[in-house]
């Protein structure tokens, strides 16, 4: 499969052209396959173009879902114990 | 600074076999580039060979082709790059750098005045590292048969009383330092391949280590092993020493330097920061209780900021460079067979 | 680095492993597939399986586009830039991919063939435009996310008249490859690889959608998750599929909603249709002839495909005899399982496509898991040893 990272345009240029930046690394990039784009959004590239517009929101959401407070062990084996 | 009277043709003309032919004009090459900019006392004298007074004491002496492509990178050249590789190879052994060699070859139709930046460097590179280059050689091949040009150097240096630096020496319990952040080199080189394009700040990391390696081995005179992490990068670097010593070693990633910069030109290009080569960094093995003073010293050198302990030698029949990954779980740091590549999946 | 840090958390790991340990029921195992090269990588990159509860497995499958890809086309690749005199472009993954004879596009190139590594599309195509008095061929692989980029370069060809830039086409899909996992023998009848829920790809998903899967979930009742690339998104995931597996469900759900919707990338898939179509078959390496499970250049586009363009000689496939690639790209056996493993196949000498790409699951293993067995089975024993 494939590495694609996030990273955020910081200019957009004639012929479907981008500018993005990783981290200060700056790399040309085709954003042709992209619908709509602007300064600012961060993408998904792979191979050099845009695969996809990456959501801020669900990339929080996501995180949130993670980093819920699941049921601990020890208290299973309490309820566990109680129910014996 | 002094205008002199240049030979036109430095500025603006090409090597060409005369340049190698042992007569006038290779004379004048010798004179009004190299002697110009690298002169010293000694190779001054005009010979063949350098006359030379050589210390007591053990002798290391190293040697090191250079064949870099691009010959120009952010942070460097093949000039300074030839002059600080060996001196820091010498330096690896504990040895304080005395004297340096180079040899050039030149391929034909390749721009003198590339010729000159080049020799520049060198010396400017040799004289901040207080090592003269006391001989020389040039030759020249014809068009096609060299990529511009190629630089040996060898270098002489001096072993202090008491000390041995190898890597056979490492054992299990003992503590690995990392001068400072990996990839530098690698990525700066990289940036100006073609058909990778990328625009960056990350320059070469490329400096001569010698004067740090003195303060280290005035501090901690039983250092066990020192080895600078080049080509193959730390992976490579720590591999060869665990195979060579019949030891292991678990890392700590979280504790890895690693420039943010140097991180995302990674991930971009899809390479592991582990395998990619450093010009201006050393390892050191040391007992576990020098490790803290030794720290402190290198910190406190401008080419050590940023040391850290970056893991334990253990025992291990398999040699294994193992590592603890900043997110919890255990990897191997595996030894390639050839040069790690950029891959998109 | 934004929106990647964040998923390669450690503390957010340990959160996660007392989770999966939670809700991992003690009784039975989970065997989960983890369809993508990318997964296999970041399951051993990071350490993931240490995390893991003993009774959860990933099960490695076929998503390497470079260990699928059959050697005959390696070959072809080799013969166009050797007879042809072709400027070759390729992605650096297959450069080192022996092909017959152990010649790899390393080896031609060490030769004199004229073979360029490039990052992309875009980089083959400017090297078209700087060398037009000789022929460039685009040596193009990989699944569903590696085909906009090259149907986008083909339609740049055209508008620009490059007529010296053609295209060797070796795209393959995804749902076709996990169709014909779950349609084996092994799987479907006997039983013998037990696979109780996919880690469906991260990358391709961003392009085709969620929808694509809900055919193997209905189909054949296996839940399937669409996993982010992070090892974060793969223990989200594997949580994930570990619920639906509780539960009795067998749905698609979709963890790396960041990228990934259930229509996916429209505009990239209708360029794809554009310049692509299906071949009736293809054969994959391991896996054999699979029906509508590659594309190729649509006659509209037939002037920049390399294979009308170029003659190019017809090639028998020779793998190995003892080579046990195929099984453990179906995930039916593992590494250690080949005679070959660790003996004559090593990275440094690959046997087959299993070690060559490092998203193998030879090769993953081979680089970050092995020696682990043996290992842990001298901690079980001390477990067992305390308990006792």
């Amino acid at each position: 499969m494939c590495l694609a990272i996030p990273a955020k345009v910081t200019a957009l240029e004639e012929n479907d052209m981008a500018v993005v930046a990783l981290e200060g690394v700056k790399k040309r990039i085709s954003v042709a396959l992209l619908d709509e784009v602007a300064v600012g959004d961060y993408v998904l590239v792979h191979v050099g173009y845009a695969l996809h517009l990456v959501s801020p929101e669900e990339a929080a959401r996501t995180l949130a879902l993670m980093a819920e407070a699941g049921i601990l062990k020890e208290e299973l084996d309490e309820i566990a114990g109680s129910e014996a | 600074m002094n205008m002199v009277e240049k030979d036109i043709s430095l500025r603006t003309g090409n090597v060409d076999m005369t340049h190698g032919g042992g007569g006038r004009a290779m004379a004048e090459l010798i004179r009004d580039l190299f002697h110009r900019h690298l002169g010293n006392p000694v190779l001054d004298q005009g010979n063949d060979a350098a006359l030379i007074d050589v210390p007591q004491g053990r002798l290391v002496m190293s040697t090191d082709g250079h064949v870099i492509s691009p010959l120009f990178f952010p942070g460097g050249d093949i000039g300074s790059l030839s002059v600080h590789g060996t001196l820091n190879d010498v330096a690896m052994a504990g040895a304080k750098p005395l004297y340096l060699t180079a040899g050039f070859i030149l391929e034909e139709g390749f721009p003198l005045a590339d010729l000159e930046r080049i020799v520049i460097s060198m010396a400017h590179a040799a004289r901040e590292a207080g090592v003269p280059v006391v001989t020389g050689d040039t030759k020249v091949v014809e068009k096609g048969k060299g990529d511009g040009v190629f630089i040996t150097t060898t270098g002489l240096g001096v072993v202090p009383d008491g000390v041995r630096v190898s890597a056979d020496r490492a054992r299990p319990g003992q503590a690995i330092l990392l001068s400072g952040p990996i990839g530098d080199h690698g990525v700066a080189i990289l940036s100006k391949r073609e058909n990778l394009e990328f625009e960056t700040e990350i320059l070469s990391d490329s400096a001569a280590v010698h004067g740090l390696v003195a303060q280290m081995i005035e501090t901690v005179p039983d250092i066990a092993v020192l080895r600078d992490p080049t080509r193959g990068g730390l992976a490579a670097t720590l591999n060869e020493i665990a195979r060579s010593a019949k030891v292991g070693m678990m890392l700590d990633e979280a504790a890895i330097p690693l420039r943010p910069d140097v991180a995302a030109a990674c991930e971009l290009l899809g390479l592991d920061p582990l395998y990619v080569a450093n010009e201006g960094k050393l390892i050191c093995l040391c007992e576990a209780a020098d490790a803290e003073r030794l720290i402190e010293v290198m910190r406190a050198h401008p080419l050590g900021r940023d040391t850290a302990r970056i893991g334990t030698v253990t025992e291990d029949d398999a040699n294994l460079i193992q590592m603890k990954t900043g997110f919890g779980g255990t990897r191997v740091v595996d030894w390639l067979a050839g040069e790690q590549l950029p891959r998109i999946c | 680095m934004k929106y990647v840090d964040e998923f390669r958390d450690g503390e957010l790991a340990g959160t996660l492993a007392t989770k999966i340990r939670s809700e991992a029921l003690p009784d039975r195992t989970y065997h989960l597939m983890e369809f993508c090269g990318g997964h296999t990588h970041a399951i051993f990159r990071y350490g993931v399986q240490d995390l893991m509860p003993d009774n959860v497995k990933f099960v490695h499958g076929p998503g390497c586009p470079v260990c699928v890809l059959p050697v005959r086309r390696l070959d072809d690749a080799v013969e166009l830039a050797e007879r042809h005199g072709v400027i070759l472009c390729s992605y650096g993954d297959m450069m080192r991919v022996p092909g017959t004879k152990q010649r790899s596009l390393i080896r031609a190139k060490a030769d004199g063939a004229d073979i360029r590594m490039v990052y992309s599309t875009i980089d083959a195509l400017k090297i078209a435009r700087d060398n037009a008095d000789r022929q460039v061929v685009f040596f193009a692989i990989g699944f569903e996310t590696t085909t906009p980029p090259s149907a986008v370069a083909i339609r740049q060809a055209k508008a620009e008249g490059l007529t010296n830039f053609s295209v060797f086409c070796n795209h393959v899909l995804t749902p076709s490859a996990i169709g014909h996992i779950l349609e084996s023998p092994e799987v479907r009848e006997l039983g013998t690889v037990k696979i109780d829920g996919f880690l469906g790809p991260s990358h391709v998903s961003s392009v085709i959608g969620s929808e694509p899967y809900e055919f193997f979930a209905e189909e054949f009742a296996k839940p399937v998750v669409i996993a982010g690339f992070e090892p974060l998104d793969v223990m989200q995931s594997a949580l994930m599929l570990i619920r639906q597996i509780n539960e009795g469900r067998a749905e698609v759900e979709n963890e790396y909603t960041r990228v990934v919707t259930r229509e996916g990338n429209l505009k990239a898939q209708k360029l794809v249709s554009e310049v692509f179509e299906l071949r009736q078959s293809f054969e994959w390496r391991g896996l054999g002839e699979v029906p509508y499970s590659a594309l190729r250049i649509r006659d509209a586009y037939a002037d920049f495909d390399a294979e009308k363009r170029f003659d190019i000689s017809e090639k028998q496939s020779r793998e190995v005899k003892s080579c046990e690639c195929p099984a453990i790209l179906r995930g039916v056996k593992k590494p250690t399982d080949c005679k070959l493993f660790g003996t004559v196949c090593t990275p440094d000498n690959p046997m087959g496509s299993c070690m060559v790409s490092s998203e193998g699951a030879c090769a993953a293993y081979w680089t970050y898991g092995r020696f682990r067995e043996p290992r842990k089975t001298a901690r079980e024993k001390a477990g067992k040893e305390v308990a006792a």
